[in-house]
């Protein structure tokens, strides 16, 4: 079953097109991550699927739902997923057990309160007011009051900037858990390598239209790219493009008695494939 | 979806949000000082410059009393949620809940509690600093009291809905304050809450005849005053009924208008 499907949406403000035409398809359990520049669509694409914003035109079915549809039914919608917003800034008087105490009783299957101050790394500001926590801390209890209702979808909007690497480790290590339980997870991020340790599937926009849709191993024709293997050879740093980088390998290990000095097979990264693949157009 | 027969309820939500609201005001030192002590030194201020008797046992600050009462609120409920809410909304709080199953139903009930609470404590603090310092008396007529009562639920009602309304009014949330507070402290000038309201010239009693803090400001006057005051009013008596009638009107037109422009986010 499909958790969320898309079809020929548009959304025009003024006079720019910030969707231009995007279909998407994302089924039950996946972790699908949107990729793309600032101004490319993603937020605004994010933000219809949550049904913040209404589409200019456009099929979309969210667990089923029209997300644009108001009343009860809404409301029964809303109780099956969790949105982290971009930024919010609260002003933080409340605690961060007071906060999602409070936000468990908004739905009729919240989680454990403890437990998901623990999945997001609260113990220790757990009794702190907001006002006092870092940069970090704070996007954690975002993530914390986006998970609380034990949603069926998460939406994550640029859910790790700002934090360190260790933070966001961390972080990985908790949607990782959450894609056991069987959430369905879309992901916008800046963070290639995040998308890569993260996603099933990525899509890559710009200027409001999809340019591909692929896993992250082989988005862009990666798996099929020439690898590149490096090595060294009197001190001097040697390679070569092929697309049968074992043979070349095994043709090093005859030459030299033992290790070959620094060798490296190297695949292009998300990165280098993300990066042509914006230039490009 | 098992999920549609255990949502909680709106009004549920709304008692647990009010409680939630009044927890935050309180830890809001701004908030406690402006809402609670200011009342109380704008008191001790005005009782101490004017020591004039306006007639027969009615000090000044007795008339003042009635008037700060009725200020009260307009300042807990339209002045503080008309500068909050678009606070909240600049922060990204409101969309954050427009995300949940939270109807917005639950957070117009939350702010009227909080409202309401704050209400009530400003009016014990403001009566018993009246008492105490400044020989302010409490009427011994239930009748008043009645009317006092009436005048706090449906005055506050009234304020909290056009706050929420007039919310929609500041294009930020830092600039919310200058465009509501000289709304309010005009309206205290010519409501007759710092004068006494037959003191004023007509065109401003007329003004002030269009907006409830007029009302509320006369109708708490009928209460802390003795009945022979009531000819010194413009109508030459405390139109009871009529204060009632117009301050429900504003109710159910700050409803109307806070329903229509209420809105989670900036864009």
């Amino acid at each position: 079953m499909n958790v969320i499907e898309v079809q020929g949406l548009h959304k025009s403000y003024a006079d720019t097109k910030a969707v231009d035409g995007i279909d998407l398809t994302i089924s039950n359990g996946e972790i699908f991550a949107l990729l793309g520049p600032n101004g490319a669509g993603k937020t605004t694409t994010v933000e219809i699927l949550e049904g913040f914003r209404k589409a200019d035109s456009g099929s979309i079915s969210v667990l089923g739902f029209n997300p644009a549809q108001r009343g009860v039914q809404s409301r029964i919608w809303r109780n099956r997923i969790g949105i982290v917003l971009q930024s919010t800034a609260d002003a933080g008087d409340l605690t961060v057990q007071e906060t999602l105490s409070h936000f468990a009783k908004y739905y009729s299957a919240p989680r454990d309160v403890e437990e998901v101050i623990s999945s997001v790394g609260l113990d220790e500001k757990r009794g702190a007011l907001i006002r006092t926590l870092s940069g970090g801390q704070r996007r954690r209890l975002d993530v914390g009051l986006g998970i609380i209702g034990s949603p069926e979808l998460l939406f994550l909007d640029e859910p790790t900037t700002g934090f360190d690497p260790e933070a966001r480790r961390a972080f990985w290590a908790l949607i990782q858990s959450l894609r056991e339980g069987g959430t369905t997870i879309l992901l916008t991020t800046h963070y290639l390598d995040e998308a890569e340790a993260l996603a099933d599937r990525v899509a890559v926009i710009t200027r409001g239209k999809i340019l591909e849709v692929s896993t992250p191993s082989q988005l862009g024709g990666r798996a099929s790219a020439k690898a590149r293997v490096q090595w060294k050879s009197d001190g001097v740093l040697k390679e070569e493009l092929s697309d049968n980088p074992t043979d070349v390998v095994r043709r090093l290990a005859a030459q030299f008695s033992g290790e070959i000095p620094e060798l490296q097979v190297l695949r292009p990264s998300l990165e280098d494939i993300y990066l042509s693949m914006i230039g490009e157009k | 979806m098992s999920a549609k027969k255990s949502l909680p309820t709106t009004i549920a939500l709304g008692v647990a949000r009010g409680g939630l609201e009044i927890r935050q005001f309180m830890r809001q030192r701004e908030s406690v000082v402006f809402t609670l002590a200011f009342p109380i030194i704008l008191l001790a201020i005005f009782g101490s410059v004017f020591k004039t008797t306006l007639a027969e046992g009615v000090t000044f600050s007795q008339y003042f009393v009635a008037g700060m009462i009725a200020s009260g609120l307009v300042n807990t409920g339209f002045q503080q949620l008309a500068i909050l809410i678009p606070m909240e909304r600049e922060f990204g709080s409101l969309k954050r809940l427009r995300g949940t199953p939270m109807h917005v139903a639950s957070y117009f009930i939350g702010k009227s509690i909080l409202v309401f609470v704050s209400m009530a404590i400003q009016v014990v603090l403001l009566l018993a600093a009246g008492i105490i310092f400044f020989g302010v008396e409490l009427p011994d007529d239930p009748y008043k009291w009645l009317t006092f009562t009436w005048l706090i639920i449906l005055g506050s009602a009234a304020s909290t809905a056009l706050g929420i309304a007039f919310a929609a009014v500041p294009k930020s949330g830092r600039g919310a304050s200058a465009v509501v507070s000289p709304v309010v402290i005009i309206l205290q000038f010519f409501s007759g809450v710092f004068f006494v309201f037959t003191d004023l010239p007509g065109w401003m009693q007329q003004v002030a005849a269009i907006f409830p803090l007029k009302w509320m400001t006369q109708g708490m006057r009928s209460v802390f005053l003795p009945d022979s005051f009531a000819a010194r009013e413009v109508a030459g008596s405390w139109e009871t009924e009529r204060t009632f009638v117009i301050l429900l009107a504003w109710l159910i037109a700050g409803i109307f208008l806070a329903i229509r422009t209420f809105k989670w986010s900036r864009d």
